[in-house]
Formats: C-alpha cells, sequence, structure tokens
C-alpha cells in the first residue's frame, strides 16, 4: 500500500489547507425546540449536535450532590456517520472539563446530550466546542467559553485541526481545551506517539486554534443575542 | 455505592502545608516515585508489581482464534482490568467504577494506540488464524496511582511471557506445547510507562506518583505515557483546575526523566529473572 502524501512539498494538506490553517466552522445555537439549550457545529465534515437539559431535579436520587449540580454527558456517534458503516459501540464517557458555575445549583443534574452526525476527524473538540455552545445557549452561568482544537505532526510539521485522512495515518492528536481568557489548559488529551521535543509547539498550535475558534464562537453567540440587546435598548 | 470517608480538614490542611514547603507526608520529595517491587511468577508472562503498598497482578495468556474480517493479518491484544473490593472498599464487585473504567482506558491508550506490541507478528494464518493476547489486571491494594502501577506490571508481563512456538506446514498449523520447543516471546517495539501527576493550589504544586491520601485531596491530574526514546505515547488530563500550558510541559520534561529510571528498573528485573531461570 501506498503512503499518502499529507503533506505536498509546497506545504499543503490534502484538502488544500496550510499547516496552520482550521476547516470552515459554522456553529448555530437554538436548534432543537425541545431542549433548553442546544447547538449545532460543523467543523470541515464534522458535523455534531448538542442538546442541553437542565438544571433539572437529579434522577437518582443516589448521586445527589448537595453542594454542586451534577453534569451528566451523554455520546453518541451514528452508524451512518463514518464512510465505511461499521457498529461503534464505543460507549465514551469522557469528562470533558466543562467549566461551569455548578456550585450555583445544588441538588440538581444536568444533562448533556452529544450526537455526531457526521465524522471527519477531530470528533472530541467538536463535541466540546458544541456542548459550550448549547451550555451558553441554556444560559447556564459558565466561567468562560472552553474551547477545544487538536493539532497534530506530520513529517515534523505541527498542523493543526486535523481530519479524519490525517488522524487515520497513523500520526500523533493531541486535543487541547482551554479557557481563552486565561489561556488555561482543561483538557489535553493525545494518542499515537510524539516527541517530547515536539510536544511544546504542537502544544501551542493547538492554543492558537482554540483562541480562534473563540473568537468564531463568540461572534456567533453575539450575533444571536443581538435581538435581546435591542429589545432592550428600545 | 459505599463512599469512603474524605480526610478530614486538618490532614488536608496538614497535607497542604507541608507540600508547600516541599515535604511529603511519606517523607518524599515531591518528584519521587515510592519504591518499585517487581516480582515474577513461575510461569512465564505472570507478574506482582508493588508501588509502595499499591500492588498490581498482571497475567498473560495467549489462544488462538479468528482475526477480525477488517483486519485479517492482525492479532489481537486485550486488556481487563479487574478491580476488586479487595483492594479499596470504594470498589463494587461487577460494576466497574468510573475510575476502573479510565484505568483501563489510559491503559489501552498507552500500550496499543501507541503500537507497544507488533500485532502483525501475532498473526499465524492470514484471514484464519491469529494469536490473542490477554492481560489480566487485578488490583490487589489501593495505596494510590493505580495507573502507573498497572501500566508497570502489564509491560513487564509482556516482556516476560513467551508463547508456545508455531510451524506452519501448507494448511497444516501445530502448535507446539512448552516442553516441545522453546517458546517465544513477543515482540515489544517500545516500552511505554506512564508517569501521574497530581496538582494542588491552584495548579501550582505538583507531585509525582500520587499516594491515596495526595489523590483525595488533589485539585487536579494528569498522566503521561511516554517511552525511553522520548516519544510521549499517550497523554490524559481531563476535568480537573485548569493548568498552565508551562506546567504540563514542565511534567513532560519530569516524565521523560521517570520513565528512564523505571525502564531501567523493569529491564534490569527481567535480566535478573532469565539469569535465575537459566541458572535452574
Amino acid at each position: 500500500m501506498s503512503r499518502l502524501e499529507l503533506l505536498t512539498p509546497e506545504g499543503l494538506r490534502v484538502d488544500g489547507r496550510r499547516p496552520n490553517e482550521l476547516r470552515k466552522i459554522i456553529a448555530k445555537t437554538s436548534v432543537l425546540a425541545q431542549a433548553d439549550g442546544s447547538a449545532y457545529i460543523e467543523q470541515g465534515n464534522t458535523k455534531v449536535l448538542a442538546a442541553v437539559y437542565g438544571p433539572q431535579e437529579v434522577r437518582h436520587r443516589m448521586q445527589i450532590l448537595h453542594d454542586r449540580a451534577i453534569i451528566n454527558v451523554e455520546f453518541n456517534v451514528a452508524p451512518f456517520s463514518t464512510s465505511e458503516r461499521k457498529k461503534r459501540s464505543k460507549n465514551d464517557k469522557y469528562d470533558n472539563g466543562i467549566k461551569l458555575q455548578t456550585s450555583q445549583f445544588p441538588r440538581s443534574q444536568i444533562d448533556i446530550y452529544l450526537q455526531v452526525l457526521q465524522h471527519d476527524g477531530g470528533t472530541l473538540q467538536a463535541c466540546i466546542n458544541a456542548a459550550t455552545m448549547a451550555l451558553i445557549d441554556a444560559g447556564i452561568p459558565m466561567i468562560d467559553y472552553v474551547c477545544a482544537s487538536t493539532a497534530g505532526c506530520i513529517d515534523k510539521q505541527p498542523v493543526l485541526d486535523l481530519n479524519y485522512l490525517e488522524e487515520s495515518s497513523d500520526s500523533p492528536e493531541l486535543t487541547v481545551a482551554i479557557l481563552p481568557r486565561t489561556g488555561k489548559v482543561n483538557l489535553m488529551s493525545m494518542e499515537s506517539r510524539l516527541h517530547v521535543d515536539m510536544l511544546e509547539s504542537v502544544a501551542s498550535l493547538a492554543t492558537e486554534g482554540c483562541e480562534q475558534i473563540h473568537t468564531i464562537l463568540d461572534a456567533v453567540v453575539r450575533d444571536t443575542t443581538q435581538h435581546l440587546k435591542d429589545s432592550l435598548m428600545q | 455505592m459505599v463512599r469512603e470517608a474524605d480526610p478530614s480538614l486538618n490532614e488536608k490542611q496538614f497535607v497542604l502545608q507541608s507540600l508547600k514547603e516541599g515535604l511529603r507526608v511519606d517523607g518524599r520529595r515531591p518528584y519521587d516515585f515510592r519504591s518499585l517491587q517487581l516480582s515474577f511468577h513461575s510461569d512465564f508472562g505472570h507478574v506482582q508489581v508493588q508501588l509502595g503498598r499499591t500492588r498490581v497482578s498482571a497475567k498473560v495468556s495467549a489462544e488462538v482464534v479468528r482475526p477480525r474480517a477488517d483486519k485479517p493479518t492482525e492479532g489481537l491484544l486485550l486488556f481487563n482490568t479487574e478491580i476488586s473490593p479487595m483492594a479499596s472498599p470504594a470498589f463494587e464487585v461487577g460494576r466497574p467504577s468510573e475510575e476502573e473504567v479510565l484505568i483501563s482506558r489510559t491503559i489501552e491508550k498507552a500500550l496499543r494506540r501507541s503500537r507497544a506490541v507488533d500485532t502483525e507478528g501475532l498473526c499465524i494464518v492470514a484471514g484464519e488464524k491469529v494469536w490473542s493476547i490477554r492481560v489480566d489486571l487485578h488490583f490487589f491494594d489501593h495505596e494510590g496511582n493505580l495507573v502507573d502501577c498497572a501500566c508497570i506490571a502489564a509491560i513487564t508481563a509482556l516482556l516476560h511471557f513467551r508463547r508456545p512456538d508455531v510451524t506452519v506446514i501448507g494448511e497444516e498449523v501445530t502448535i507446539h506445547s512448552l516442553d516441545q520447543r522453546n517458546p517465544v516471546p513477543l515482540s515489544v517495539h517500545h516500552i511505554p510507562i506512564c508517569v501521574s501527576f497530581s496538582f494542588f493550589d491552584g495548579g501550582e504544586l505538583l507531585v509525582v506518583d500520587p499516594s491515596i491520601l495526595e489523590e483525595q485531596i488533589r485539585e487536579g491530574d494528569m498522566t503521561i505515557a511516554m517511552n525511553i526514546h522520548k516519544e510521549i505515547c499517550a497523554l490524559s488530563k481531563a476535568g480537573g483546575i485548569p493548568l498552565e500550558m508551562d506546567q504540563i510541559i514542565r511534567c513532560s520534561k519530569i516524565a521523560t526523566t521517570k520513565t528512564a529510571e523505571i525502564t531501567e528498573m523493569i529491564q534490569k528485573a527481567l535480566a535478573d529473572d532469565k539469569a535465575k531461570r537459566q541458572a535452574k
């Protein structure tokens, strides 16, 4: 099997992006009627839908925390989301480290449901971004946005926002989620092998990506809430 | 579920105050690992690892199975973790706790996704027969940092394990029993070692290899799996307090030296065991 050329000699990637370029991001909020908050996000061909219910009564009384809310995250990958239709029963349960002011809602529960509609690399980052948007849409007080981005390393060249082809070519992938205001790292996860000397440059590229994503998401939130501001001004 | 009692406020304060002065309750310095003991059982691939008083046993076994349809030339590598209430009353029988899920996920990431074991070398007849290597991890005593201990146990057991030799003539496959032919070792590409960190005081203070008390008090944690070639095989930090990027880079540097130390210890233990077996 011939190896796919992931980076051309001119420094362009399989989908024509430059190494430090993000894919196109489309974000929408309030896309579901029933949920208290919802969001839909597209990062290139990765499409994720998020719904937030709550704060509401805790379903299992055993789990009640008396000083803060519990957060329940459910993650689902649609069987039609990948090109080879395979059944994935991976019940990923990652605590995506969303920073909420949970102490404001003692004895309650916040449910976050995530559905991956199309998978083209970077599901974790898309899920985190979608969850952030949905939580903002639900009006739950947060300390800051949680913006996530991936970065990898192809032929010793750090690249931002890997797609499925790049991800599955055994190149390392680092997902970083930051709080943009303080620049602190909320979540960091990596698979496959990466030399320790490269970590710093890859991580800083991912952080840069997070900041770009923050600008985009912030613009969307401000845009969708503009009418509220307008009605207040009248 | 039995929730373990949290340490008292006084205990908490004591641990934090001493950490601020660069001391730890068990007399270690912040970047010290506890003493590591590896003991091998008489059969191959059975090892017990003791890290301080945390104790994990790993047993590797192999069987011949049909490969997955999408990967006909690759053998299987399975990990099975079993945390019983024997280790700590916080664990329950049957239902895997969240901690257990995280431990097995980290180990799987560190050892399988980083391709530490050559799975293609486990193929006997493509599409028909491959070896399935199963690593059973049993946790006997929980005194903090189960992940690192389990990772050391798993990789040492894989290095120690010998599978029966196989000859293929045409269609016929013969598996030679241990007394017929010398069993063969697995081909292990590199040795990933997990190094866990705990963070205190808003991420300012960090310790390596947290004890159970430190795990209960900590504000955040991170695990880095690295090998001797200074390659990070897995990194996971989820939840807990947010950290500065510099702190994470510093952790990766610490992990480099710790990995080298532990790898050396594992290799020495394996060499000692080999010499002992040959002397018999």
